[in-house]
């Protein structure tokens, strides 16, 4: 008996882990299986022991205090060696942890894989989601800049609904009545210890079952999932049609691991860590609060619900979502699982995507904001627009333009978005119109009458008409047009 | 492993044996239940002071809240809004820049103010004044606020969250200390304007 070997016994003697594990190692997987669509699951498993690793090399610097996490997260930037570099691990290991629970998530909602006797890994599987979101708050939470500072704020407003209690959850999630230290503080718990821990225990059971009950088999039209045949099928199949987990299957999560982590690191260096922000100063105001990428959709639904909707919105719909997810296993436990036969669950997958993707890339330009700076900071109206104005007219545009309604109106192509573009209103809108649509406002636009003067509102008005094309006549009153008024 | 072994079967033997072993096998599960009920005790007993420290900073608004000076009086002039910053009267020493809050003064007459939260009524980003157009505006969902409070357009369901406010011999004065928020600002809604002039910068929808 060589060395090694004797080690090994002498080990396994004490320990007893030689056998189980041999057991999972040894298990048989359906050969269609071991196919590169089954790679994410090792992949975000990979990416949780990296954050955890990171997490921990930066919490060897970071201060969790409110009055110095941002230095200390400045020094980890500019001072500390390679501090950079493990900020960046962590904050791009986070943002591909999300994309592959999600492409996780969506891949193995379309084979079906949570059907019976899976059931109870999806169940964990979204308890999963669900904290690896809850890290990407809290995570931006320990960034503690501007941003961070804000999105606290969003968050308290959003608690602050609920009804009667409301104020009780909003002093809980701050530990106190406004966000300081204290709110710092139970974050860094959050973050470091409580999220984690749960999320460790429930991947340990996640992973087990997978290996105790076998992965799921490629999903076959025609080959349907019925409780009492469903065991022996899948053992006839792994036993006829099936391949040793290691090296059959494992070979690829390694490849794919590693290519994960490689990925994150050349993220890291090349697009560096991310933040930290402006300082987390409450009186500093110019700021224009954001929040990560994967709560943008977020910010954008918050934008366009209409305002009454708002708040039964953000009590109901994570409820309704949350359960439809956990209960979605125990609805279709059984049945077809190929994407061939299940025309309804493509179609769902497919509109949660779409509406995602469309959320977010709005929520990454905000049309819905006014540009603060714009009335001031931005280029004059362009002189094309004013080439051929009467004093009236030119005095209209100084009124635009010192009266900020180029913070939501574009004009010449610079401005907010909030509300339609200037460019050619008067082709729009007549001369009446225009009067009370600033006058009296309506459509999401405030009401000026008391915030002017009589001859601003018409010079500002008499400017408005002349911005239509050479070639289009501006809007007209039909009726005028026939009573010659 | 002898050992073991011989431990092992000795249990066996006494599972499947005398009347005298089964009422021994009793008492342990008996001994073992009192064990749990004795574990329950201690644990109710340990979770009430641990409930009672989670929710220590679950207190009612009132207790949060003191008088805060925001300054002499002629820091704002008649007819002006102006940003005011103050420290918030509940802070502790590790809290850093965050102790600090601002809140906007709109002083109406010679002893008549108005405060506001900085904090949208839509989800508490930080919103600006703009004294061209007499209009807040919050940078994040577009709320619009007119000089008086009240809500122009955009998201929010309301005005700003006003504070109360008073005039103590030179120095404007608010209640201030906590984040206004939905849950505990509400109830000062003032319907039908707050009692200040309305004819400037008022909504001409309200009634």
């Amino acid at each position: 008996m060589s060395r090694m070997k004797r080690v090994y016994s002498w080990l396994d003697h004490r320990l007893q882990l030689g056998k189980p594990l041999l057991e999972m190692a040894e298990h048989p997987i359906p050969n269609r299986t071991a196919s590169w669509w089954y790679v994410f699951g090792s992949a975000a498993f990979t990416l949780l022991m990296l954050q955890i690793v990171t997490g921990i090399l930066l919490a060897l610097v970071y201060v969790p205090s409110a009055g110095e996490a941002w230095n200390s997260l400045n020094f980890l930037n500019h001072q500390l060696t390679l501090g950079w570099f493990l900020r960046a691990m962590h904050g791009w290991g986070s943002n591909f942890m999300v994309a592959v629970v999600l492409i996780h998530m969506a891949q193995v909602f379309l084979f079906g894989a949570y059907k019976y006797p899976r059931e109870l890994t999806w169940t964990l599987g979204v308890f999963l989601l669900l904290m690896t979101l809850g890290m990407a708050f809290t995570g931006q939470v320990m960034r503690f800049d501007q941003d961070a500072y804000w999105g606290l704020g969003i968050g308290a407003s959003i608690l602050s609904r609920v009804p009667v209690v409301g104020g009780s959850l909003v002093h809980m999630m701050l530990g106190g009545p406004i966000i300081a230290g204290a709110t710092l503080s139970r974050f860094f718990t959050l973050h470091v210890f409580v999220i984690p821990g749960l999320m460790l225990a429930f991947t340990f059971l996640h992973v087990w079952m997978v290996l105790k009950l076998g992965i799921n088999e490629w999903p076959m039209p025609g080959r349907v999932v019925r409780r009492s045949t469903y065991m022996a099928e899948y053992h006839e199949l792994t036993e006829k049609d099936g391949r040793s987990f290691v090296p059959g299957g494992v070979w690829k999560d390694a490849v794919f691991s590693a290519a994960i982590i490689a990925a994150v690191a050349v993220c890291a260096v090349v697009f560096g860590p991310f933040g930290p922000g402006g300082q987390p100063d409450p009186t500093i105001i110019q700021t224009v609060p954001k929040p990560d990428f994967f709560f943008l959709w977020l910010y954008a639904v918050l934008s366009y619900l209409p305002p009454n909707l708002e708040t039964p919105f953000l009590l109901i719909a994570p409820v309704l979502g949350i359960a439809a997810l956990l209960g979605l296993p125990f609805y279709a436990s059984e049945g077809e699982k190929s994407w061939h036969r299940r025309p309804i669950a493509i179609l769902a997958l497919t509109t949660i995507a779409v509406s995602w993707g469309v959320l977010t890339h709005l929520g990454t330009y905000t049309p819905w904001s006014p540009h603060m700076d714009a009335w001031s900071g931005g280029p004059a109206i362009p002189a094309r627009f004013l080439r051929t104005a009467s004093p009236v007219e030119r005095e209209g545009a100084v009124v635009f333009q010192a009266k900020q309604c180029r913070n939501c109106h574009s004009i010449g192509g610079y401005g907010g978005q909030r509300g339609p573009a200037l460019d050619d209103v008067a082709t729009r809108l007549t001369g009446d119109q225009l009067i009370r649509q600033v006058l009296q406002g309506g459509g999401n636009m405030p009401a000026y009458g008391k915030n002017l003067s009589p001859a601003e509102v018409t010079a500002l008005v008499s400017f408005l008409q002349t911005l239509h094309p050479a070639n289009e006549p501006s809007a007209a009153d039909a009726a005028q047009s026939v009573t010659g008024h | 492993m002898n050992e073991a072994g011989h431990e092992h079967s000795s249990e066996n033997h006494s599972v499947v044996g005398s009347e005298q072993d089964r009422l021994t096998i009793s008492r342990r599960w008996l001994l073992l239940k009192m064990g749990i009920a004795l574990n329950a005790v201690v644990g109710v007993a340990i979770t009430i002071p641990v409930v009672k420290y989670l929710f220590a900073a679950v207190k009612p608004d009132e207790e949060y809240k003191s008088w805060v000076s925001l300054g002499p009086v002629a820091n704002f002039p008649v007819g002006e809004t102006r940003l005011a910053k103050f420290t918030n009267p509940v802070r502790r020493s590790w809290d850093g820049e965050t102790d600090g809050v601002a809140c906007w003064v709109r002083r109406v007459a010679e002893r008549e103010f108005q405060v506001f939260a900085i904090n949208c009524a839509h989800l508490g980003c930080p919103v600006r004044w703009f004294p061209q157009s007499q209009l807040f505006m919050c940078p994040c969902h577009g709320g619009v606020y007119y000089a008086d409070g009240s809500r122009a357009s955009g998201p929010p369901e309301r005005g700003l969250f006003p504070y109360e406010v008073r005039v103590v011999g030179d120095s404007v004065q608010i209640k201030a200390g906590e984040m206004p928020t939905l849950s505990n600002s509400a109830s000062l809604v003032q319907l039908g304007g707050v009692k200040t002039d309305a004819s400037k910068g008022d909504s001409p929808c309200r009634g």
